[in-house]
């Protein structure tokens, strides 16, 4: 196959040189707290490595090291969960809502591009304030949610409007036309054909959820979430825990990215 | 199903989203604005109409200066993911061949985006610090004597993290509007004798400029609010808004915090206006 392609200019190589310095910047840093994460019982928060152990991570499950990280995970856990299942059939319909034109979508349409660009600080300040003044007690799973899902439905909703703006309609009307009622046209044909972007909304709200810190600061109550136990550690705590928290974190990222590649890889082979 | 049936489906549907946008973003914000007329002493806010917060806030200079820091930081890093978002969006768009090639670079590009910001901001300390990997590698090539003490905690390191953070936001909308320019205008270019650089400059990036227009206002709202950032990798040593912000709520100045946090939003919002005259979202989707 190579050799029937054109030669490929100068300019290709200097870009590919471009591009895989940037992947290096990209993940680069995030290699090093990787490997500084295994540091040594003795070792410092830089290089050079002063051993190899698991000390740090043993160190983190450790309840007087760390404040409460086992807590704030399960709690940002369950957020996480909460937000991704709220955020995938909310933005399911209001993406079927969006397909006919309708008296305020616009409006509805402009509130979540604003959501999307007010500074996450000032939804957290505003709940907080809300809640403040009303005097009810701030939860994480009822004002940090709300936070939360103003920023994973923008997100939502912009993936289903790319979905439904390449969406044959004509599979619908053909089930419609074989006596499907609306609703087993919706469950036969429209959601077994956006389900991989579905998919796609899922990880995005869940990921967005698990790792937000700005809206959830003045909204999630007492009790902490994961990331602001992080921040909370960041000002805190010298030792390489910090980085094995953080090597944690990642990798149960990367765990539910490629959990959802594989679902969509599975859906996409069922169907063929 | 008849007309006003439909029309009624898509109420039912659109309420959800609509209503979590009034209950947690639009009364939130109108809470802000009268918030920010309100009085306070040390122990809780007070319901009044007056207008200190914001003559206090206006008439100091450390505001100011804040707002002039936000803007170079804002401005710096609006440039540098530009610039690089620009130059990979390109490269995946028209030299990278094939579509699975595509898509996996294009993956490479956006898989940090789903992990932990802070996680990432920390993971340039033990590259940038004092005794980090880049001075001990300049140090033992020799080409510094002793650490460089810019590179934490400094504004540096500030823009630097931004651009590690947000470069995505570039790249992914510029790479969409680049996906959709007709190949046949950039051979019908290329046909008429026009270089690769011609092309690049009077064909594709004209074409890109939807996507542009789009990544500033993500990069540049995004930076104009952010205060972690500028916390963590300044080490306190520099202020920005949305900082400021956060400092004032740290205190329990809520009606302080609501007038800063007025203001910040309106410049934002003045600044998205300014960006909005570029391209039409909806088209762009």
């Amino acid at each position: 196959m190579a050799i029937t392609r054109e030669k490929r200019p100068v300019a290709f190589y200097f870009l590919a040189a471009f591009f895989a310095l940037f992947v290096l910047f990209l993940y680069g840093p995030m290699l090093t707290i990787f490997i500084l994460s295994f540091q040594g019982p003795n070792g410092g928060l830089t290089f050079p490595m002063n051993g190899f152990s698991f000390h740090w991570f043993v160190n983190l499950f450790q309840q007087q090291a760390v404040g409460d990280f086992g807590g704030s995970f399960m709690r940002s856990l369950k957020l996480g969960l909460i937000v991704m299942v709220v955020t995938v059939v909310v933005s399911f319909m209001a993406g079927m809502a969006f397909r006919r034109r309708f008296r305020g979508d616009t409006v509805v349409f402009y509130l979540a591009i604003a959501s999307l660009i007010v500074p996450s600080i000032l939804i957290s300040l505003g709940i907080g304030l809300l809640f403040n003044i009303f005097e009810i007690q701030p939860h994480w799973y009822s004002s940090a949610l709300g936070a939360h899902l103003t920023w994973t439905f923008p997100f939502g909703l912009l993936i289903m409007f790319a979905v439904f703006n390449r969406f044959d309609p004509s599979f619908e009307e053909a089930a419609r036309d074989l006596g499907a009622s609306n609703w087993q046209t919706v469950r036969h044909v429209v959601l077994p054909m956006v389900a991989p972007s579905l998919i796609g909304v899922a990880m995005f709200s869940f990921t967005l959820s698990y790792d937000e810190f700005a809206r959830t600061l003045m909204t999630a109550g007492s009790l902490n979430t994961l990331p602001l136990e992080i921040y909370g550690m960041t000002t805190n705590v010298t030792t390489p825990v910090l980085y094995a928290l953080g090597t944690l974190t990642t990798v149960f990222s990367f765990v539910v990215i490629g959990l959802a590649f594989g679902a969509v890889v599975l859906l996409r082979r069922r169907k063929a | 199903m008849s007309a006003s049936n439909s029309k009624r489906g898509s109420y039912f549907l659109i309420t959800p989203m609509a209503l979590v946008f009034a209950i947690f973003l639009v009364i939130p914000l109108l809470t802000i604005v009268v918030v920010s007329f309100w009085d306070y002493d040390e122990y809780r806010i007070l319901p009044d109409f007056i207008l200190e917060n914001y003559s206090y806030l206006l008439g100091s200079s450390v505001t100011w200066q804040i707002y002039l820091n936000t803007f170079k930081y804002a401005a710096l890093t609006w440039v540098f993911t530009l610039g690089i978002g620009f130059t990979v969006a390109y490269f995946l768009a028209f030299h990278v061949r094939s579509l699975t090639w595509q898509i996996i670079l294009f993956m490479v590009c956006t898989i940090p985006f789903w992990t932990s910001n802070i996680i990432r901001m920390i993971s340039w300390i033990p590259f940038l610090g004092r005794n980090g990997l880049l001075n001990q590698a300049l140090m033992g090539t020799g080409i510094i004597h002793e650490p460089l003490e810019f590179l934490l905690f400094s504004d540096f390191a500030v823009v630097l993290a931004d651009v590690h953070l947000y470069t995505l936001f570039m790249v992914v909308p510029i790479f969409n509007s680049m996906m959709r320019i007709d190949r046949s205008l950039i051979e019908a270019a290329r046909d008429n004798g026009a270089s690769a650089w011609a092309t690049l400059r009077h064909v594709i990036l004209p074409l890109s400029k939807p996507g542009i227009a789009i990544g500033s206002i993500f990069v540049i709202t995004v930076v104009m609010g952010d205060f972690i950032t500028v916390r963590l990798m300044s080490g306190g040593q520099s202020a920005s808004v949305g900082l400021q912000i956060s400092n004032e709520i740290g205190l329990l100045q809520y009606p302080a915090a609501a007038a800063s946090a007025v203001v910040l939003l309106i410049t934002v919002l003045l600044i998205v206006t300014a960006l909005l005259r570029l391209v039409d979202i909806r088209k762009e989707l």
